[in-house]
């Protein structure tokens, strides 16, 4: 009955990239952080984390911290108010540990003082003796014991089918570290009726909420968890922290606490990214046709479960890629050790299974003597088709060959590099020249579900209201840093023809789930649920007022303005909320089958590397992108998405391991835990296909996650191309280069 | 805790005899880490800051407080490669030679440099003076030195005839802003003796004798020869397997780094 928008466009709609409204802030350092957040009274806290991996405690005790002048309160796990385990979809997690500890750091009492420094001392003067219990610090040795949280099972078409061609091969992915340059902080503030508001870093508030409120023994309603300014998350914030522990605290003392952890306490502070041991076994026949693909992947959860059953599953679910196969048998496994706890990062299991693939699928093609690209295009899935280990009818877009031909046309980059030190191999310190260097190409393709999955009720509520301020966006979605808040003014902008928009960020009293920030999903759930609000409400204003069409100067019937804004606004009040869900997916059936997923993207990386193979040193020199995305709703925002995930991914190829000593991490700080600088990052060209999806905004897909996850084998693909070595573990460091 | 800021090596010195415990603070760029990881917690510190004479550079004495930025500007060509190594830009603004000396850190980038040119270590108290410590005495250890407590380091002190033919490298796992796993100085002096001085592979910075006497006068060695003396660097380092690279690569990288130095050198 209405039309689109014709008479004035908004210039801030889909399609372009406006400024953000957090942008000049955080140029400025002006930006409020978690970290920055102070409140007039408020205590300190401070945490005493176990010395071992695994540990009874044979003493414990809080005299001589209580006694100290300036602390409020010392609270071990006895005063745990209500429920003592937490977690996600299982709570197993002690609050604080209770008489024996699991992993290194975990916490065992807290602390509320009147300042830092008193905080860490009385956590220093806490009396505890323990007794050293053996880790079990090994993966392959738990799934032995049968020390599991859980074990997926894959079992598609005809185990007997045999290929011409048979590639066998060990991988390994060591534990990467999310790594946000913002640490977790939170301030927790008692309501003065038994109740208390929680303000700290997190990727779902409702979540938090839903976990938290248990614990303290309060009702819902007497919880409320707030978003607070966020310096990253990429999964780490998606299971809790500290937050549990300031609400007690808080509650405990009358007073607001505070807690930020430093860089070494962030990094036992919250989940990694699981570790993997994987082996893979693919046969394919002469003509380069998969025929059949076995795996057995084992992830390392750590002792708690968190997030690691569904890791684990994602893991088996895209363990073969964006290729058709007919007889695929996974067997994976969620092992339960003293290692630091595993949870949600960027790729969610698909980047340990993409590193076995796609080095699996470049073995194949030098077997065939096929070029790797072909190799894939050959055997490359699409809408319509089966799912290759789930069966699942692929709905929705999947350019797979588009994206692999788009790559395929891209430039390579000159073959002369210049002189310039900073562009050699070993940068700066001056080790390598060009006769020194070797340059290898390597190509890394995925698939990456969006959103979540296995009959999940996944859902985002969006209020949109509009009012003499403009257009308000209502949601306690949290924005991470990845720009949803500008997004979600475009989308509003770009249905209601109006371009005042503002983005209400809301407690969990105020709004109901926006669900998390993870999985892709945020653009497509709270942005879909801006889209259909919007909409709805649009049709409200025009049915009500008469008009055909609504732009920033009011509502138009026939080409003429028959309401101006301001009379627009004040015959209202104008307000639709909606809970915005996606096509429902469903659990799989005992055999991994069924349709677990609302929808799939793809996205391929080629790397271009130099390197010194007598060092072993490596510089990544450029990568090319092509990645299947719907649609583009913010050019600036979608490249930053796809150039910060293949940093993550080059980051995990080459440098980002979490090193472990029986369970302790001996490189927690930014010495030697090496994210990539600057110096370190390639020239990264992207390209998008656009295909409109089936249920996103404008047919937008979700674009976190996939470039993290090809972008890893892409750079050892170019390594191995360069050097002939095997390279089978992630990441690959100098020796395993140098000395094979 | 106390802070006092002398502003002169005579002062520092003075008030370090007065108090022994007290921390010296040139850039900062390593004692706060400490501070911050918590292991140490000064509670008196020396600012060195406003010390102008510690800030003097000359080719044959750098004072203690020259910092790397300054030093990425010198003559000496391979210790200004080795400057450009440190850190980043705000690091090379604020750290000190004479901090990278305090130190003492086998991986101290400018540690290298010094045992090639055969520095001396130039320290003052009050009580006994100036006293001139040989680079090989003065690095005792891990992160260990020969200064006395009462003593503030005011230079490195240089021999006239430092070979102007030098060159120096480090590798590090990524491009900037690391710490060394191997770093190596080479200098080839006007009679053509090899001088070898490697970092990151010993407790302290050392030098490669065998190395250096199998290549030395040679201004055409063999292939046969250089791989020689890339085994006897090798052999001759002594280091540690640790979370930043493990025994075998650092020998092996030793080795390589040290005749790549060598062949840059006999090509000028
Ligand atoms: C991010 C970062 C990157 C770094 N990268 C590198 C690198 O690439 N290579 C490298 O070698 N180092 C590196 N460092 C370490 C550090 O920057 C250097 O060692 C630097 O030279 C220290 O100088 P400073 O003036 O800051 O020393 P300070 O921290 O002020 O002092 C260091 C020590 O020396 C003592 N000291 C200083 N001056 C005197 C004096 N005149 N007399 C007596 N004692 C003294 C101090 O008491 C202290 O024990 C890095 C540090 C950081 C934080």
């Amino acid at each position: 009955m209405t039309t689109a928008p014709t008479i004035e466009r908004v210039t801030s709609g889909i399609g372009t990239s406006p400024v953000r409204p957090d942008g000049v802030l955080k140029l400025r350092g002006r930006f409020a952080y978690a970290s920055d957040m102070h409140i007039d009274g408020m205590l300190w806290g401070a945490t005493l984390r176990s010395p071992f991996a695994h540990a009874k405690i044979i003493r414990l005790d809080i005299g001589p911290a209580l006694a100290m002048a300036g602390v409020h309160a010392v609270l071990t796990q006895e005063d745990v108010p209500g429920k003592l385990n937490f977690g996600q979809a299982v709570q197993d997690q002690p609050v604080l540990a209770d008489g024996e500890t699991q992993f290194w750091g975990e916490p065992i009492a807290i602390v509320a003082a009147d300042d830092l420094k008193t905080a860490q001392r009385a956590v220093a003067a806490i009396d505890i003796e323990y007794e050293e219990l053996e880790p079990l610090v090994d993966s392959e040795l738990a799934d032995t014991l049968d020390s599991v949280t859980c074990r997926p099972r894959i079992r598609r078409g005809d185990p007997d089918a045999s290929g011409e061609i048979v590639v066998e091969g060990y991988y390994e992915v060591g534990q990467q570290d999310q790594a946000p340059l913002g640490n977790e902080a939170g301030v927790a503030i008692p309501d003065g009726e038994g109740g208390v508001d929680l303000h700290a870093t997190t990727q779902w508030v409702h979540e938090d909420h839903a976990q938290i409120y248990p614990c303290l023994g309060l009702a819902p309603e007497q919880v409320r968890c707030h978003p607070v300014g966020m310096g990253g998350a990429f999964g780490a914030r998606e299971d809790m922290s500290m937050h549990i522990h300031l609400c007690m605290l808080a509650l405990a003392t009358g007073r607001p606490v505070k807690m930020m952890f430093d860089r070494a306490e962030g990094f036992v502070g919250h989940v990694h990214r699981h570790p993997a041991k994987m082996w893979f076994r693919h046969e394919a026949n002469r003509d380069g046709k998969l025929v059949k693909v076995e795996a057995k992947i084992i992830l390392d959860g750590g002792p708690y479960r968190a997030t690691s059953d569904v890791v684990t599953w994602n893991a088996a679910y895209f363990s073969v890629g964006p290729y058709v196969c007919d007889n695929v048998f996974v067997d994976a496994v969620a092992a339960r050790t003293n290692n630091p706890p595993a949870g949600a990062m960027r790729g969610f299991g698909c980047v340990q299974s993409a590193f076995a693939f796609e080095t699996q699928m470049d073995r194949l093609a030098a077997e065939l003597q096929l070029d790797p690209l072909q190799l894939r295009r050959l055997n490359a899935l699409e809408a319509g088709q089966p799912n290759s280990t789930t069966g699942q009818i692929i709905v929705g877009s999947l350019p797979t060959t588009r994206v692999l031909d788009e790559l395929a046309s891209m430039p390579l980059p000159p073959e002369a590099t210049s002189d310039d030190p900073r562009h050699f191999p070993g940068g700066t310190g001056l080790t390598t020249t060009g006769a020194d260097i070797k340059r290898g190409v390597g190509y890394g393709v995925t698939i990456k579900n969006l959103a979540f999955s296995e009959g999940f009720d996944d859902y985002a509520d969006v209020r949109v209201v509009l009012n003499d301020t403009g257009v308000e966006v209502h949601t306690a979605a949290i924005e991470v840093g990845q720009g949803l808040v500008t997004v979600l003014q475009q989308i509003a902008r770009s249905v209601l023809g109006i371009e005042q928009v503002n983005v209400v960020s809301n407690d969990t009293s105020r709004i109901g789930s926006a669900g998390s920030t993870s999985a892709s999903r945020q653009t497509q759930m709270t942005g879909g649920g801006a889209y259909h609000a919007a909409t709805a409400l649009r049709e409200e204003i025009l049915e009500r007022l008469g008009g055909d069409d609504l732009t920033n100067e009011g509502v138009w019937s026939e080409g003429s303005l028959v309401a101006t804004l301001p009379e627009v606004v004040a015959a209202g009040p104008w307000e639709h909320e909606i809970r915005f869900r996606h096509p429902e997916t469903f659990p799989p059936d005992e055999n991994g089958q069924g349709d677990m997923h609302a929808g799939f993207a793809v996205a391929a990386h080629r790397a271009v590397v130099d390197v010194d193979q007598e060092l072993g040193l490596v510089r990544v020199v450029q990568i090319d992108t092509v990645q299947d995305v719907g649609r583009v709703l913010n050019p600036d925002a979608a490249v930053g998405q796809i150039e910060g995930g293949t940093m993550q991914g080059v980051g995990l190829a080459v440098l980002e391991e979490l090193v472990l000593d029986r369970g302790r991490i001996v490189n927690s700080n930014f010495t030697d835990y090496l994210l990539p600088t600057f110096l370190d990052a390639p020239h990264i060209e992207v390209r998008f296909v656009e295909e409109p999806d089936h249920w996103g905004p404008f047919g937008a897909k979700g674009i976190g996650e996939p470039p993290t996850i090809s972008a890893t084998p892409a750079v050892v693909g170019a390594i191995r191309d360069a050097t002939g070595r095997a390279l089978t573990r992630v990441p690959v460091l100098p020796q395993d280069i140098a000395l094979g | 805790m106390e802070f006092s800021r002398p502003a002169s090596t005579e002062e520092a010195a003075a008030i370090k005899a007065a108090d022994p415990g007290a921390t010296i603070l040139a850039g900062g760029t390593d004692l706060m880490v400490e501070v911050n990881f918590g292991h140490a917690s000064p509670d008196h510190v020396i600012g060195l800051r406003r010390v102008d004479d510690l800030a003097d550079y000359q080719d044959t004495r750098i004072g203690a407080g020259v910092t790397w930025a300054r030093l990425e500007e010198c003559s000496h060509r391979a210790l200004a490669q080795a400057a450009r190594t440190v850190g980043s830009p705000q690091i090379r603004a604020a750290g000190t030679i004479g901090g990278n000396i305090g130190t003492a850190s086998p991986a101290g980038d400018g540690l290298p440099w010094l045992a090639a040119a055969e520095a001396e270590i130039e320290v003052y108290s009050t009580t006994r003076g100036t006293r001139l410590v040989s680079w090989d005495q003065f690095f005792t250890g891990v992160k260990q030195n020969a200064l006395a407590d009462d003593e503030v380091i005011t230079a490195a002190v240089l021999p006239e005839n430092v070979p102007s033919v030098q060159e120096f490298a480090k590798i590090g796992q990524r491009s900037a802003m690391v710490i060394s796993t191997v770093s190596a100085c080479v200098m080839r002096d006007d009679e053509g003796s090899i001088r070898v001085a490697l970092g990151a592979v010993a407790p302290t910075p050392i030098r490669v004798r065998q190395a250096e006497a199998l290549v030395s006068g040679q201004s055409n060695p063999s292939e046969a020869l250089l791989e020689e003396f890339a085994r006897t660097v090798s052999a001759e380092v002594k280091p540690i397997t640790d979370h930043r690279s493990t025994e075998a690569y650092r020998r092996h990288a030793s080795g390589v780094l040290a005749r790549r130095l060598l062949e840059r050198c006999l090509a000028q």
